[in-house]
C-alpha cells in the first residue's frame, strides 16, 4: 500500500481537475453547534476521488458530527461544505444518491427481515426490483449472512448487524462511502474480511471516509487522516509522516508497581526527549530505546516489565489529546 | 454487479413509488393484526347501538335530524368516528416508532429520500387504511340499504379519506417530535374517546347543554359526522357543508405542512 507523505497546508489552492483528481469533499470554516455547545469548531477538509481518509479522535472530539454533515443529514451551523461538487444545503437527495452510509449507530430497520433491509433500501435509490434482489444476495454473501436471510434484524448478533449495516451501504454502489467507526464491535477475522472489502474498493476508483479508534485499522487503510480533538484538527498527514512528524522512533515501555509511575517519571525525564505516564505503565520516547533502556538499569530501577518498540499512530494520539485510542 | 439506469433527479412521484415495497412490506407484516380492529369491530358498533340500542331509542320517537331510525343516523357517525380512529392509530405509536424503535427513518433520510418524500409516503399508507377499512364499512352498510343517496356515499367516501388526514397529519406531526410514548395514553383519553362519544355520532350535539353545545363546532370530528350523514342521507346543507370541507382541509393542511417541518427537525439536525 502507498502512503503517500502529504503536508497539511490550508492555504493551498483548491483542486481543480486539471491539477488532478476534483475534490469530493471541500470544507471551510465548517462549524456544528448544539445549542450552546459547538462540537465542531471550524474545520478545514480536501478529500480528493480516490483517496481514504480518515479521523482519528477521543470521544466526543467531533467526528461523528463531522461526518454527518459530510452526509448531508445535519445542516453546518457555518462554514462552507461542498460533496461531490455540491452543496448539502439545496443539492442533499443528489448527493445522498451517490453516497454509501454506515452510520456509528446501527439504523437498520428492526421490524424488516435482514434481505428485506437490503432490498427495500436499495429502491429507496431508485434501483429496480430486481437489481435490488440480485445486489443484495450478492452483498449477503460477501458478508456472510446468507443463512440468515429470512430472519428479522433482532436475531442478529451485535456484530452481525454491523455487517449488515455496512453491506447496506454499498447496495447503491457509491462513489463515496462514509464509515463511521465501521468495525467497532466485528470480530478479527470479520475485520480482516471488511478491510479487504475496502481495499478492493479502493481499487475501483471508490472515495473512503472512515472514522476509527483503532490505530491498526487506520494505518492499513488511509492514505491520509486527521486527528481531532475538542472539535479541531490538531494534525494531518499520512500515517507515516504524522508518527515522524510527532513522535519519535523508538518508545521505551516500563512497567511498574501499580502507582510508582507518577514519582518515577520525575528520576527518569532527562533520559527521554518525552515521558507520558500512563497508570499502568511509562512511556519513554527516544530515538534508541534500547540505549535509553540501559540508562534506566544504570540508575538502578528494575521494572517488572519492558518493551521497547517502534512509534505507531498511538503516540502520536496520545501526544496530540493525551489520551489513548481506545478509552 | 450490473450497472442500471437510475433516475438522477426523481419527482415527487418517482420518489413516493420508491417507498412502495417498504409500505408493502409492512402491510403483509401488519395486516392480520388490524382485521379485527378495521373490519370487525365498526359492525359490532353497528349491532349493539344502532340494532339493540336503536330499537328502543326509535320506540322513544326521538327526533334524529331527519334520520328515519336510530340505525340510519348513527351509521354515518359511526364510519366517521372509524375514519378518526384508524388515522390516529397509524399515526401515533409507526411514527414515534419509525423514528426512534424500528429506526425505519433514520435510515431512509440517509438515501435521496427527504423528510417530505418521508411524511408523504407514510401519509399514504394512512389514506390506504382509511379507504379500505372505511371504504368495507360504507359498502356493507349501504348493501344494507341504510344510506339514500349513491352518490352521496361515494362521496363520503371521499370525506373519510378528508376526516383521516385531517387528524393523521396533526397527530403525525406531534409524534414526529416526541420522545417516549407516555402522551399517546393521555390522547386517547382526553381527545379520541372525548370525541367519539361527543360530536354527534350517537345523538345530535344539540342535545348536549347549550352552554357546551358550541364545544362541539370545534370538534373536527363533528364536521367529519355531520358531512358525512349530510350525504349519505342525502340532506346536504351546501353551505355549511362547505365549512365542514374547509375546516378539515385547513387541518390537513396545516398538520402536513406541520409534520414535514417537524420530521426535518428530527432527522436533520
Ligand atoms: N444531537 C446532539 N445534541 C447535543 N450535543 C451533541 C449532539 N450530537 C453530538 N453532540 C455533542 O457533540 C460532541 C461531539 O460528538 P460526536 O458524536 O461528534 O463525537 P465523536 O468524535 O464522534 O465521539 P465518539 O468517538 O464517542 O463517537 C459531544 O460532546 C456530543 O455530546
Ligand atoms: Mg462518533
Amino acid at each position: 500500500m502507498s502512503q503517500p507523505v502529504s503536508h497539511p497546508d490550508p492555504t493551498a489552492a483548491p483542486r481543480t481537475s486539471s491539477e488532478g483528481p476534483p475534490s469530493l469533499i471541500r470544507a471551510t470554516g465548517l462549524r456544528k453547534s448544539f445549542g450552546d455547545f459547538e462540537a465542531v469548531r471550524g474545520i478545514d477538509l480536501d478529500v480528493p476521488a480516490g483517496e481514504a481518509f480518515g479521523f482519528l479522535g477521543p470521544n466526543g472530539a467531533g467526528k461523528s458530527s463531522t461526518m454527518r454533515m459530510i452526509a448531508a443529514v445535519s445542516p453546518p451551523s457555518a462554514g462552507e461544505l461542498r460533496i461531490l461538487g455540491l452543496d448539502p444545503a439545496t443539492h442533499g437527495p443528489q448527493i445522498r444518491a451517490r453516497l454509501g452510509v454506515c452510520p456509528q449507530e446501527d439504523t437498520l430497520d428492526t421490524e424488516l427481515s435482514i434481505r428485506d433491509n437490503l432490498v427495500v433500501y436499495g429502491r429507496y435509490f431508485g434501483l429496480p426490483r430486481s437489481e435490488c434482489a440480485s445486489r443484495a444476495d450478492e452483498l449477503l454473501r460477501f458478508f456472510q449472512l446468507q443463512e440468515k436471510a429470512r430472519q428479522k434484524v433482532e436475531s442478529l448478533s451485535g456484530g452481525m448487524k454491523r455487517r449488515l449495516t455496512i453491506a447496506r451501504s454499498l447496495i447503491n454502489q457509491p462513489d463515496l462511502l462514509l464509515l463511521d467507526e465501521p468495525t467497532t464491535g466485528l470480530d478479527p477475522q470479520a475485520r480482516h474480511v471488511l478491510w479487504d472489502k475496502l481495499f478492493r474498493l479502493k481499487q475501483q476508483g471508490v472515495t473512503l471516509v472512515l472514522t476509527t479508534h483503532y490505530m491498526d485499522e487506520a494505518e492499513q487503510l488511509c492514505d491520509r487522516l486527521v486527528v481531532m480533538d475538542k472539535g479541531e484538527i490538531v494534525a494531518e498527514g499520512s500515517p507515516l509522516a504524522l508518527i515522524r512528524e510527532h513522535s519519535t522512533r523508538e518508545v521505551t515501555e516500563l512497567r511498574f508497581g501499580v502507582g510508582q509511575h507518577e514519582s518515577l517519571a520525575e528520576r527518569i525525564d532527562d533520559l527521554a526527549e518525552r515521558v507520558e505516564v500512563l497508570p499502568d505503565r511509562l512511556l519513554l520516547y527516544t530515538d534508541d530505546g534500547e540505549e535509553t533502556l540501559a540508562r534506566v538499569h544504570e540508575r538502578g530501577l528494575e521494572p517488572a516489565a519492558v518493551l521497547v518498540r517502534r512509534s505507531t499512530l498511538e503516540d502520536v494520539f496520545l501526544h496530540l489529546t493525551g489520551r489513548t485510542l481506545v478509552d | 454487479m450490473t450497472s442500471v439506469h437510475v433516475d438522477p433527479a426523481p419527482g415527487r412521484i418517482e420518489r413516493l413509488n420508491r417507498q412502495v415495497d417498504y409500505w408493502v412490506t409492512v402491510y403483509k407484516r401488519t395486516w392480520r393484526g388490524s382485521v379485527i380492529s378495521s373490519f370487525l369491530m365498526p359492525f359490532l358498533y353497528v349491532v349493539a347501538m344502532g340494532v339493540l340500542l336503536g330499537g328502543l331509542v326509535d320506540s322513544g320517537g326521538a327526533s334524529l335530524d331527519g334520520a328515519p331510525s336510530y340505525l340510519a343516523y348513527i351509521a354515518p357517525g359511526l364510519v366517521a368516528a372509524h375514519a378518526m380512529q384508524t388515522a390516529a392509530g397509524e399515526t401515533m405509536y409507526p411514527v414515534l416508532g419509525a423514528v426512534k424503535w424500528n429506526k425505519t427513518y433514520l435510515g431512509m433520510v440517509a438515501t435521496p429520500l427527504t423528510p417530505a418524500d418521508i411524511v408523504t409516503a407514510h401519509l399514504g399508507f394512512v389514506v390506504f387504511r382509511v379507504a379500505t377499512a372505511c371504504g368495507a364499512f360504507l359498502l356493507v352498510l349501504g348493501v344494507f340499504g341504510l344510506f339514500t343517496s349513491v352518490l352521496g356515499t361515494v362521496l363520503a367516501f371521499f370525506v373519510q379519506i378528508l376526516i383521516g388526514l385531517a387528524f393523521g397529519t396533526p397527530l403525525y406531526a406531534y409524534s414526529a417530535g416526541l420522545k417516549d410514548p407516555t402522551p399517546f395514553a393521555v390522547i386517547f383519553r382526553v381527545l379520541i374517546m372525548p370525541l367519539f362519544l361527543f360530536s354527534g355520532a350517537f345523538f345530535p350535539v344539540s342535545n348536549l347543554p347549550d352552554a357546551i353545545e358550541w364545544l362541539a363546532w370545534l370538534s373536527p370530528l363533528w364536521h367529519g359526522v355531520d358531512l358525512t350523514r349530510m350525504l349519505t342521507l342525502g340532506t346536504v346543507d351546501g353551505p355549511l357543508a362547505l365549512l365542514h370541507v374547509v375546516v378539515l382541509g385547513t387541518l390537513a393542511g396545516v398538520g402536513y405542512w406541520w409534520s414535514i417541518r417537524r420530521l426535518t427537525r428530527r432527522l436533520m439536525h
